[in-house]
């Protein structure tokens, strides 16, 4: 077993909107990235894949709020420091975070290079100009990048150029966990492509040492993860190997998921699409018991009284369903 | 395949700019759709699958070519001819969020329909009728939506009421610009399923727009390739998807990550 890089104990944040409503997005969330790996966070719009994101950097701005937990990066508890040190100390040096529409976030007014130099400014004041652009230069030739995008606007540069440029930008300083939030749901599947590898090559060459990744696209988290962890309405309901979760799904939730996937191959036409029906329950009043159990085909009523905890069962394997896994599998196979 | 024509194409092509700017957007391009097929356009960004597409709903006009529908050259230089056609042909975009107007609620957009469909006298009680019948259609509950406006729904929602839209016009063609690519794969299944249903249903012939070469194949009949402007390759979705021939075709499908077999990185 690797160093744990990231480790995340029952974290809870919460929204609190104009109305002074609570909205608990993250509820309860407990994971564990080793050196090296990666793991992918599926699920539906809504689930709060991206407000965990958002929570695992450990800055938090209204509306959203901390309420409890402990974020762990490499042996250093963040979650207890104020915003400035977490800006200072943690962000882009510790964790860097890709938004989803990361590209949009350049500067159409300034040289790529001016956006290198000012992580640099903050983390290592010491550097010159001279030496940034040197150690910018090597990063972009190690990643596959052309040099001249360096001395060029964001406004010249294509879709997936100026995404895989973000990426370069925001891991200079090598940190040690990467989040990528639906780095490539903007672009066409061919730029889309070239992300995915650069992220690997990143992975791969050691800049970083984990990664988390969050997409509703299954196939692709297949082909990037290690582990895949299935969110519904704020809390993890499974988590797995990539390829058990996607071949062996346990829990009705991600055997809904798996049930949506599209690739070409053979045999794909004569698979039936099933789509889960209704929405995700709104999360300003969870419901009681499992917060699934509204959509779910197999539930009893007695699932909307128990609240379950996550069970683990086979290696590194858990789930939140109240059945048993063989009760779950013989229904699957009856259909 | 002893069907209709329904769109069909000669020639087309579409020139933006003069001299040295020139940029061929869609070049000869010659295509056949025919009644109740279901039909994909896949390319990837810039092929100019969506020039077509508006040459087609006829929001521009073709530099060199002609247009048939229905076997007959296509007229719609006037506003009258052009409103005719537009009850023929309808579209659903890639952005929900932009497609309807702010201002509107959402029984006005579906009371539009019922109003071009020559509806406008009917009693209120009976529109009410219709436009129930369309949500549940879509799955969606008439009495939850109305007197709401668009930006209080999903995006999965909003395609869904697109697509009700779609369901109380009931035009001859529907051509869909890249429907799924900004929402979820969940709600994805949702709207492939409702265009089927459409086609099974209504015998509607479905342009589907796409740069996911995995959804082309799931849900079409008939595959077009689009490369710079060029049809590089068409046919059965089976033939075309699994046996492809053009460079090009064999590149879009390693593009797509799956899960039976190894996803090659190496070829970016």
């Amino acid at each position: 077993m690797g160093k744990v890089m990231l480790e995340v104990k029952d974290l809870k944040t919460k929204y609190i909107t104009r109305f002074k409503e609570d909205v608990y997005a993250v509820d309860g969330v407990t994971l564990q990235i080793e050196e090296g790996k990666s793991l992918g966070i599926a699920g539906e719009s809504g689930c709060g894949k991206s407000t965990l994101a958002l929570s695992l950097m450990g800055y938090y701005f209204a509306p959203l709020h901390y309420t409890s937990g402990d974020i762990i990066i490499d042996g250093r508890n963040v979650s207890t420091l104020d915003t400035d040190e977490v800006r200072r100390e943690v962000l882009g040096k510790e964790i860097a975070y890709i938004p989803q529409a990361a590209m949009n976030a350049l500067n159409p007014t300034q040289k790529i290079i001016r956006f290198i130099e000012d992580v640099i400014k903050v983390h290592k004041p010491e550097m010159t100009k001279p030496e940034v652009y040197e150690m910018a230069k090597e990063r972009f030739h190690i990643l596959g990048l052309p040099e001249k995008v360096l001395d060029q606007y964001a406004v010249e540069l294509s879709g997936g150029m100026k995404q895989r440029t973000v990426i370069a930008i925001s891991t200079i300083l090598s940190p040690k966990v990467l989040i990528a939030d639906e780095p490539s749901s903007a672009l066409d599947v061919t730029s889309q492509k070239m992300v995915i590898k650069m992220l690997r090559d990143l992975m791969e060459k050691g800049y970083i040492k984990s990664m988390i990744f969050i997409t509703h696209e299954l196939p692709l988290l297949y082909n990037v993860t290690d582990d895949i962890m299935v969110m519904y309405a704020g809390q993890i309901v499974e988590r797995g190997s990539a390829k058990d979760m996607v071949f062996d799904p346990i829990h009705p939730y991600s055997k809904g998921l798996m049930g949506s996937i599209i690739v070409p191959e053979t045999g794909t036409r004569e698979h039936e699409l099933i789509a889960i029906p209704g929405t995700p329950p709104n999360l300003k009043k969870p419901p009681a018991g499992c917060r699934f159990a509204a959509r779910c085909k197999y539930a009893t009523p007695e699932c909307k009284i128990y609240n379950m905890e996550m069970k683990e069962f086979g290696e590194g394997r858990s789930q939140r369903c109240r059945f048993s896994v063989e009760h779950l599998r013989e229904v699957y196979a009856n259909g | 395949m002893a069907k209709e024509l329904c769109l069909s194409g000669k020639n087309v092509t579409k020139v933006f700019g003069f001299g040295d700017k020139k940029t061929v957007a869609v070049n000869h391009v010659d295509f056949d759709f025919h009644v109740g097929e279901f039909v994909s356009i896949v390319g990837e960004s810039g092929s100019g699958k969506t020039t077509l597409a508006k040459m087609l709903l006829g929001l521009i006009h073709e530099t060199e070519g002609e247009i048939s529908f229905l076997g007959k050259p296509r007229e719609i230089k006037g506003r009258k001819q052009k409103r005719e056609y537009w009850k023929e042909i309808q579209a659903i975009f890639q952005d929900p969020f932009s497609s309807y107007n702010v201002f509107h609620k959402i029984d006005a957009v579906l009371l539009d329909c019922i109003k071009m469909r020559g509806g406008k006298k009917l009693p209120y009680e009976k529109k009410v009728e219709m436009m129930t019948e369309a949500c549940s259609f879509v799955n969606l509950k008439f009495e939850e939506l109305t007197n709401k406006y668009p930006f209080e729904l999903s995006g999965g929602q909003m395609q869904r009421l697109m697509i009700a839209r779609i369901f109380l016009l009931k035009p001859k063609i529907l051509l869909a610009d890249e429907p799924t690519s900004m929402i979820d794969a969940c709600s994805r299944a949702t709207i492939l399923e409702m265009l089927q249903n459409l086609r099974n249903e209504i015998g509607m012939t479905i342009i589907f727009i796409t740069h996911d070469i995995g959804l082309a194949y799931f849900i079409s009949d008939t595959v077009f390739i689009m490369e710079k402007g060029n049809i590089v390759e068409y046919g059965p979705a089976e033939k075309v998807i699994l046996n492809p021939e053009a460079e090009y075709t064999k590149r879009l499908i390693s593009d797509v990550p799956k899960i039976h077999e190894e996803w090659d990185l190496s070829t970016v």
